[in-house]
């Protein structure tokens, strides 16, 4: 084995020896009651549940509802995020009059607007897309700002010093410089909508895998709301690693 | 403080000037009111010639770059190249910046390759273009490394060979080593000294460094310290083609000495104006 594929698979061993420690200890804990079992569940009793809620609760759909709504909510992000980032970048006057707002939208609990959402768009999962969409936005458009201005002016330069165009020079210059803090964006912008998706099913009982874990949290089956927790987080490694590939492809010297 | 009439070298004398830079001053509005960075520069430079400019920092250096490159307007006077204004950056003139200055995302040959890309050379034509500029300064075999995974040195070959691919009249370089080592300065001057045999490029080195001014301009023009003038225009009549060897040489050591005799003075001069500023600000 090479040395560099050895210091490839030792982050990998030691990221899955720890999480098989961190269930170890839970269901040492649990077993010798340190940890109430009727509040959290042995980690060998989640993994039992899982053929149980794949087979009966029809978790393949439910994660592919998810999942899409994740998807879409996503390209809106990519659409209008890295969009309006690069429309207050590029106008400065936008960017100082909306800057603290769009920072001040990043920590607000948008999920408590599900309501409106509701009025708006019905109980559909339009609502739940534009949550998750709405949740995510500033991150997307901060980080795209924050890449954008990284931009080093030497840069700017060497393209002006060729003669390029105004287009030219965003799609040849200031794009690729900010292309990895924008895939930072990107993820963040994930995470807040996945949660949101996720919160806003299982707030209106509707959808994917947020309506399963409520059903299953209201008939108290709490091994499987765990195992259905475990597909929301498989729906979060699937996205990171597509845009992982997606980074990689765009930029392979990142 | 003496300002001299402009000599030129016996062996660019009888050629037309390729660029001119016909008294050129540029002001700048500061804090402390407007300040002079450039004040009325006139010189020329011959086809094929090598002219370094030199002077201590803050002496207008980079500014006198900007502004024949075209990155820099609102000056008082004029520059030509082969007797077409300069209004913004020009076809004829490629610019060498000091600071790194690579793309990181793209290859060795797709840098290099870039000013052919704009031009809207089909691909196959212009990385084998790309290949006979990365070939030139001598980075046969990492045309496929990406920026960060060469030196410091390497990363500024692949800068002038990226200038070099689109093929300008003018080889224009703002202290292009000044970030390395002597011995890589050295080097890498023999480098740029074999390129401009090869090419008969024209070339316009701005430096504060005597040795490398002295290696390699066929005329050294020394500034003034604040605002930047013309000092003095020294030919440089050693043997080509050159290498480093030639910094040895009892002829080098007088050229140095000669151009420090010029500099240190405005040297001096920046450093306690320097001074005094930080003093001022202080109290």
């Amino acid at each position: 084995m090479t040395a560099r594929a050895q210091s490839n698979l030792v982050p990998l061993a030691l990221g899955f020896g720890s999480l098989i420690a961190a269930i170890l200890v839970f269901e040492v804990l649990i077993r010798v009651g340190l940890i109430n079992r009727f509040i959290v569940p042995m980690p060998s009793q989640i993994a039992g549940a899982f053929h149980r809620v794949i087979t009966e609760e029809e978790i393949p759909h439910r994660f592919l509802v998810t999942a899409r709504e994740a998807l879409w909510a996503t390209l809106l992000l990519a659409l209008f995020g890295i969009g309006i980032g690069v429309l207050l970048y590029r106008v400065k006057l936008l960017r100082d009059a909306t800057e603290t707002w769009v920072a001040a939208m990043a920590s607000a609990p948008t999920v408590l607007m599900y309501p409106l959402f509701l009025v708006i768009f019905g109980r559909s999962e339009r609502t739940i897309i534009m949550m998750g969409f709405v949740a995510g936005l500033p991150a997307v458009i901060l980080k795209t700002i924050e890449g954008l201005a990284s931009t080093r002016e030497v840069l700017v330069n060497v393209g002006r010093s060729f003669k390029l165009s105004e287009m030219q020079l965003f799609w040849k210059i200031y794009f690729p410089t900010a292309m990895p803090t924008i895939f930072v964006g990107m993820r963040l912008g994930m995470i807040f909508a996945l949660i949101n998706i996720v919160g806003v099913e299982f707030l209106i009982n509707f959808g994917g895998l947020g309506q399963l874990i409520n059903d299953l949290a209201e008939r108290y089956d709490l091994p499987g709301t765990y195992a259905a927790i475990c597909f929301v987080i498989l729906v979060s490694v699937i996205f990171f690693f597509l845009t992982d590939r997606l980074e990689r492809w765009l930029r392979p010297a990142a | 403080m003496g300002v001299a009439h402009v000599d030129t070298a016996p062996r660019q004398a009888a050629a037309a000037p390729l660029l001119l830079v016909d008294d050129v001053s540029k002001k700048f509005e500061t804090p402390d009111g407007v300040m002079t960075a450039v004040d009325h520069m006139s010189f020329d430079v011959a086809p094929g010639e090598f002219l370094a400019v030199i002077g201590p920092s803050g002496c207008g250096k980079s500014t006198l770059f900007n502004i024949i490159g075209g990155l820099l307007d609102g000056y008082e006077g004029r520059v030509t190249v082969a007797g077409e204004t300069v209004k913004g950056p020009h076809a004829s003139i490629g610019m060498v910046f000091q600071e790194e200055s690579t793309f990181p995302w793209r290859t060795v040959t797709e840098n290099v390759a870039f000013p052919l890309e704009i031009a809207g050379q089909p691909k196959a034509q212009r990385i084998e273009r790309a290949k006979h500029f990365i070939d030139l300064v001598g980075l046969t075999g990492f045309e496929n490394r990406y920026p960060a995974e060469l030196s410091g040195g390497m990363r500024q070959r692949v800068a002038i060979a990226r200038t070099l691919a689109s093929e300008p009249k003018i080889l224009l370089m703002d202290e292009p080593f000044g970030a390395l080592d002597e011995q890589t300065r050295l080097l890498l001057g023999d480098k740029v000294l074999q390129i401009q045999d090869q090419l008969k490029q024209t070339c316009l080195l701005i430096t504060h460094n005597i040795t490398e001014a002295v290696q390699l301009a066929d005329r050294v023009l020394v500034m003034t310290y604040r605002p930047g003038k013309l000092k003095r225009m020294v030919p440089i009549d050693l043997p080509r083609p050159r290498s480093s060897e030639i910094v040895s040489s009892d002829a080098f050591g007088h050229y140095v000495a000669q151009i420090w005799g010029d500099l240190r003075e405005e040297a001096s001069r920046g450093m306690r104006d320097e001074e005094t500023t930080l003093q001022s600000h202080k109290s």
